[in-house]
C-alpha cells in the first residue's frame, strides 16, 4: 500500500518542469496554492483545471501513473463530492430518492470543492515528483534567506530537512529489518486488541530509536572531524542558477492571474 | 524438518513502478539435521531466499516447504506462526533487535510469544546465558549496558530460546573480532552437532562454509545455479569465479601446490588441518623418490 | 623523515558514575612519520578506538600530549589539525552527511570555506581517484558499502590530506566491499606518498603496512614490522588475535615434521619456500 504511494516521492526525468530552478518551483506551487482561491465560477475553476493538465503534460507524467499513485487522495476528493451533494441543502431540488434530496448547490459547490482540492495535490504532487528533495531543501533556504536577519536559523532548518530526507530510506530499511526479526521472535502486529497491539509495538520502536541515536552520535562525530562549525564562514557547493524559463513562469503565473480576475464572477 | 524450495520467484513492489525482481525459479532442498551454506556474491538473492524460509517474505511464484507446511503466494499469514516458533532466524547484526529493560527479560521475549510459560521462559534464558559464555550477573542488567560482542550473544540467546529445529544465520559474525568469530563459529556447530540442529549458514566466507557445511547451496543472480557437497562446490573453480565467489583459502593453496608438483595431492583440503596433513604427506613421498 | 603524529605518554580514563575509572590508554608513546602506513591492531576492548578519538581530538589526553604536525593538538589548534587529516569511520551509512555522492565529498569543502570555482575539479578529482566519478548524483542508499566507504575516502581527499585514517573502516563490509577500499588506500599511498593509519583487525590491512602497533588492555605491546609481530603468533593469538593463514598453515606444517625456514606472510611466499627447499635440492 504505502510503497505505492507517489504522493511526496521523487521520479527523476528531463523535461522543461524538471529543469526549473527549484526557487521559481516553490514559489509558483505556493502562490498557485493561494491563486486558486481566486476561482469563484465554473470557467475559472474549469481554467484551473485546464492548467494543472497542462503542467502534468509539460512535466511528462503519465496520468495512468498519477492516478494509481494518488488513489487513496482521490478517494478523499470523491468522498468530499460526494458529502457536498448529500449534505447541501441551497438551490432548486434536482433529485429526491427516498431521504435522499440532491440540490443544484450542492452538485456545483461539491464539484468546486472538490477540483479545488484536486488541483492543490496535483500541483504539490508535480513539484515533488520533478524536484528532488534536496533541491527544494535549497530552494528553501535560499528563499528562506532574508529572515535570517529576524534570527530565524535558516541554515540549521535546511541542513536538518536534508539530513532527515537522507536518512529516510535508512531508517525504512532499518525498520523493516527490526520488524522481520521480531517477527521471526514470534512477535505479533496484526492481531488482538488495542492494547496489545500498541504494547506490540515496543519491540520495533525501542530498537529503532536506540540506532537513531547510535546513528546521530556517529553522524555528528563524523560531522565535526569533518570541519563542521555551524553555517558562519560556510561556502555552498549546490549554487542554483535562475534562467530565462524561470523568469517565463513567473510571467505565467502572473498571466494566470490576471486571467483568473477578469473571468472570475463579480460578488 | 526438511525444506524445499520448487521454482520460487520473489519481487519486491509487485505492480508498481519500482518492482524488482529478486529470484527467478530457485530449486533446492535442505534435509533435516543437515549444516547447509549457502554462499553468493552481495546482491545474488541469499539474503531474500532465507526470508522465505519462515514465511516472512511469501514467494511470489512456487512454493516453499518447511516440514509439512506448504508456503506459496496464497498462504495466510496466521498459518506462519506454526512455522516461525520452528525455525530460528539469526539476523546479521541481531543486537540491533533488543529493546527489553533486562537481558533475561529479552530472551524471554521469543519464547513467551510462542506460549512458553514465563517460568519455563526465565529457567531457558539462565541457560542460555551460561551456554552462551556470558558471566551470569549480566541477566538482570540492561542489554544496552553491554560491550557490542556480548549483546550479540544476548541477541543469539533470544533466538535459541524459543528451541527451533531449524537456525538460520545471516552473517552471524560480522563486525566481530577474529576471537569472537571463531568462537561463535563453534558454538553453532556444536548446537548443530549436539541438538540434531538442521542449520543453514549465509555467509560470504568461503573458508566457513568449507569448514563446517554438509551442503552448499550457490546464488547467483536471484538463480539457484550450483548445490552439493563442499568438495564437489568447490571443485568447480571456474563455474564459481564465474559467479564472482572465490575458493576456500586452503583450496586455492593446494591448488598453487598441486601446480607445482604436477599432480593432485589427495582430496580437497576443506580445513587447515586437513591441508597441512596432505601437504606434508606429498613432501614426504616426494622426498622419498 | 618528517614528524607526521606523536604520542608522548598518553594516558586516558573513563570517569563512570557507578562503576570504578577505568583506565583505556595506560602511558602509550609512538610516532608516525610521513609517508608510513601503521596498522593499529589489538581486540575489542583493547583501547584501539579510544585511542582514534584521542588523535581527531574529539577527547584530550589526562596525561602526556599529542602533537599532529608538529603542533600540540588542543582546543586552539584542533579544527587546522582536522582540516588536513581525513577520517574515515566503520559504518558507511552514518558518516554520509551529503544527499548524494557529489555533496558528501564537498561537505568537508564546504565547511571550510573553499570557494566554489576550486570545490567543483576537487569533487571530481577525488571521486576520480577512488574510482567513484560516475556515481556523481547516486544517493546513499543506493551505493553498497564498499562504495560509500570509498566515496568516504574521496571526501577526505578533497581537503588534499597530509594523513588518512580509517578508524575500523573495513570492518562492516563484504569481501569485496574490503577488497575496494584496500585497493584504493594501497594506490593512494602509492601513488601520493599518503600517511596512513589504520585501525584494524583485518589482516590484508595488516600486511600491507610499513609498522604494526599491537595494543592490549590500553597499553602497546608490540611494534614491528608485519613479520616480526606475526613471528610471536603464540602471543597475539593469546590476546585474540588472528594470525595470516600462511603463518598458522606454516605453523601446522612445522607440527607436522616439514622444515620452513624464516616467516611468510602470503601463501605466495609459503608455496615458494616449500618449492626451493624441496626440490631445488
Amino acid at each position: 500500500m504505502l510503497e505505492k504511494m507517489i504522493f511526496g516521492r521523487y521520479v527523476p526525468g528531463n523535461s522543461f518542469v524538471h529543469k526549473l530552478d527549484p526557487r521559481s518551483k516553490l514559489l509558483f506551487v505556493f502562490l498557485f496554492i493561494i491563486a486558486v482561491f481566486l476561482a469563484n465560477n465554473t470557467i475559472t475553476y474549469a481554467l484551473l483545471l485546464a492548467f494543472t493538465v497542462l503542467v502534468i503534460l509539460i512535466a511528462r507524467i503519465r496520468f495512468y501513473f498519477l492516478f494509481n499513485g494518488l488513489k487513496p487522495i482521490l478517494f478523499l476528493v470523491v468522498f468530499t463530492l460526494l458529502m457536498h451533494f448529500i449534505f447541501t441543502k441551497e438551490g432548486a431540488l434536482l433529485f429526491e430518492w427516498k431521504f435522499i434530496k440532491i440540490y443544484e448547490e450542492g452538485i456545483r459547490q461539491g464539484i468546486y470543492i472538490s477540483i479545488r482540492f484536486l488541483v492543490l495535490v496535483l500541483m504539490t504532487t508535480v513539484l515533488t515528483l520533478t524536484t528532488s528533495p534536496i533541491s527544494i531543501t535549497d530552494g528553501m533556504e535560499t528563499l528562506l534567506n532574508p529572515f535570517k536577519k529576524l534570527k530565524l536559523p535558516v541554515h540549521e532548518l535546511a541542513l536538518m530537512m536534508s539530513i532527515s530526507l537522507r536518512f529516510i530510506p535508512t531508517l525504512m530499511d532499518e525498520t523493516d529489518k527490526i520488524l522481520k526479526a521480531q517477527l521471526a521472535r514470534g512477535s505479533d502486529l496484526t492481531s488482538g486488541t488495542i492494547k496489545q497491539r500498541i504494547h506490540a509495538v515496543v519491540p520495533l520502536l525501542v530498537p529503532l530509536f536506540v540506532s537513531a541515536f547510535k546513528r546521530a552520535e556517529d553522524l555528528a562525530i563524523a560531522m565535526e572531524v569533518r570541519g563542521y562549525r555551524g553555517g558562519e564562514g560556510r561556502t555552498r557547493y549546490r549554487q542554483l542558477a535562475w534562467k530565462n524559463r524561470d523568469t517565463f513562469v513567473i510571467f505565467l503565473f502572473a498571466f494566470l492571474v490576471a486571467v483568473l480576475f477578469w473571468l472570475r464572477g463579480g460578488n | 524438518m526438511d525444506i524445499s524450495f520448487q521454482q520460487v520467484g520473489y519481487s519486491y513492489a509487485v505492480g508498481t513502478p519500482f518492482e524488482k525482481r529478486a529470484l527467478y525459479d530457485v530449486n533446492g532442498s535442505i534435509a533435516s539435521g543437515s549444516y547447509t551454506a549457502i554462499i553468493g556474491h552481495t546482491g545474488s538473492g541469499k539474503s531474500t531466499l532465507l526470508l522465505h524460509l519462515n514465511g516472512l517474505l511469501k514467494p511470489t511464484d512456487g512454493v516453499v516447504r518447511v516440514g509439512d507446511v506448504n508456503i506459496t503466494s496464497h498462504t495466510k499469514s496466521k498459518e506462519l506462526k506454526t512455522i516461525r516458533k520452528q525455525v530460528g532466524i539469526v539476523f546479521q547484526f541481531p543486537e540491533h533487535q533488543l529493546f527489553e529493560e533486562t537481558v533475561e527479560k529479552d530472551i524471554m521475549f521469543g519464547p513467551m510469544n510462542f506460549g512458553v510459560p514465563a517460568e519455563e521462559a526465565r529457567t531457558r534464558a539462565h541457560e542460555l546465558i551460561k551456554l552462551l559464555g556470558l558471566p551470569e550477573d549480566v541477566a538482570k542488567k540492561s542489554p544496552f549496558d553491554l560491550s557490542g560482542g556480548q549483546m550479540r550473544r544476548v541477541a543469539i540467546a533470544g533466538v535459541l530460546a524459543f528451541q527451533p529445529s531449524i537456525l538460520i544465520l545471516d552473517e552471524p559474525t560480522a563486525g566481530l573480532d577474529p576471537r569472537g568469530r571463531k568462537e561463535i563459529m563453534e558454538l553453532f556447530y556444536t548446537l548443530h552437532k549436539e541438538q540434531n540442529l538442521t542449520t543453514i549458514l549465509v555467509t560470504h566466507s568461503m573458508e566457513d562454509a568449507a569448514q563446517y557445511a554438509d551442503n552448499i547451496l550457490v546464488m547467483h543472480e536471484g538463480r539457484s545455479v550450483l548445490s552439493g557437497t563442499p568438495e564437489e562446490v568447490f571443485s568447480n573453480a571456474d563455474k564459481l569465479s564465474e559467479y564472482r565467489l572465490g575458493l576456500p583459502r586452503t583450496v586455492a593453496f593446494q591448488r598453487d601446490i598441486e601446480k607445482l608438483f604436477g599432480k593432485s595431492i589427495g582430496r580437497l583440503a576443506l580445513t587447515e588441518d586437513q591441508l597441512a596433513i596432505a601437504v606434508s604427506q606429498a613432501l614426504k613421498e616426494e622426498g622419498e623418490r | 623523515m618528517k614528524e607526521i603524529l606523536s604520542l608522548d605518554h598518553v594516558s586516558y580514563t573513563y570517569e563512570t558514575e557507578d562503576e570504578k575509572p577505568h583506565k583505556a590508554i595506560d602511558d602509550v608513546s609512538f610516532t608516525v612519520q610521513d609517508g608510513e602506513w601503521i596498522a593499529i591492531v589489538g581486540h575489542n576492548g583493547s583501547g584501539k578506538s579510544t585511542l582514534a578519538k584521542l588523535m581527531m581530538g574529539l577527547m584530550y589526553p589526562n596525561e602526556g600530549k599529542i602533537r599532529v604536525f608538529l603542533e600540540e593538538l588542543n582546543d586552539e589548534t584542533v579544527w587546522e589539525i582536522r582540516s588536513r587529516m581525513g577520517i574515515v569511520f566503520q559504518n558507511p551509512d552514518n558518516q554520509f552527511v551529503g544527499s548524494t555522492v557529489q555533496d558528501d565529498v564537498a561537505f568537508s569543502l564546504e565547511n571550510n570555506g573553499v570557494p566554489f570555482e576550486k570545490m567543483v575539479p576537487r569533487v571530481l578529482d577525488s571521486l576520480a581517484q577512488v574510482q567513484m566519478e560516475e556515481f556523481l548524483d547516486h544517493e546513499p542508499h543506493h551505493l553498497s558499502g564498499g562504495q560509500k566507504q570509498r566515496v568516504a575516502i574521496a571526501g577526505a581527499l578533497a581537503m588534499e590530506p597530509q594523513m588518512l585514517i580509517l578508524d575500523e573502516a573495513t570492518s562492516m563490509l563484504d569481501p569485496q566491499g574490503r577488497d575496494e577500499v584496500i585497493r584504493v588506500v594501497d594506490d593512494l599511498k602509492r601513488a601520493k606518498g599518503l600517511t596512513v593509519l589504520s585501525i584494524t583487525h583485518d589482516l590484508e590491512e595488516v600486511l600491507l603496512a610499513d609498522r604494526v602497533i599491537v595494543m592490549n588492555e590500553g597499553k602497546v605491546m608490540m611494534t614491528g614490522k608485519p613479520e616480526e609481530i606475526f613471528a610471536h603468533g603464540d602471543v597475539l593469538e593469546s590476546i585474540g588475535l588472528d594470525l595470516p593463514f600462511a603463518s598458522r598453515l606454516s605453523r601446522e606444517l612445522r607440527k607436522h615434521g616439514v622444515n620452513i625456514q624464516g616467516e611468510h606472510m602470503t601463501e605466495k611466499e609459503l608455496v615458494n619456500e616449500l618449492w626451493t627447499s624441496h626440490f631445488n635440492k
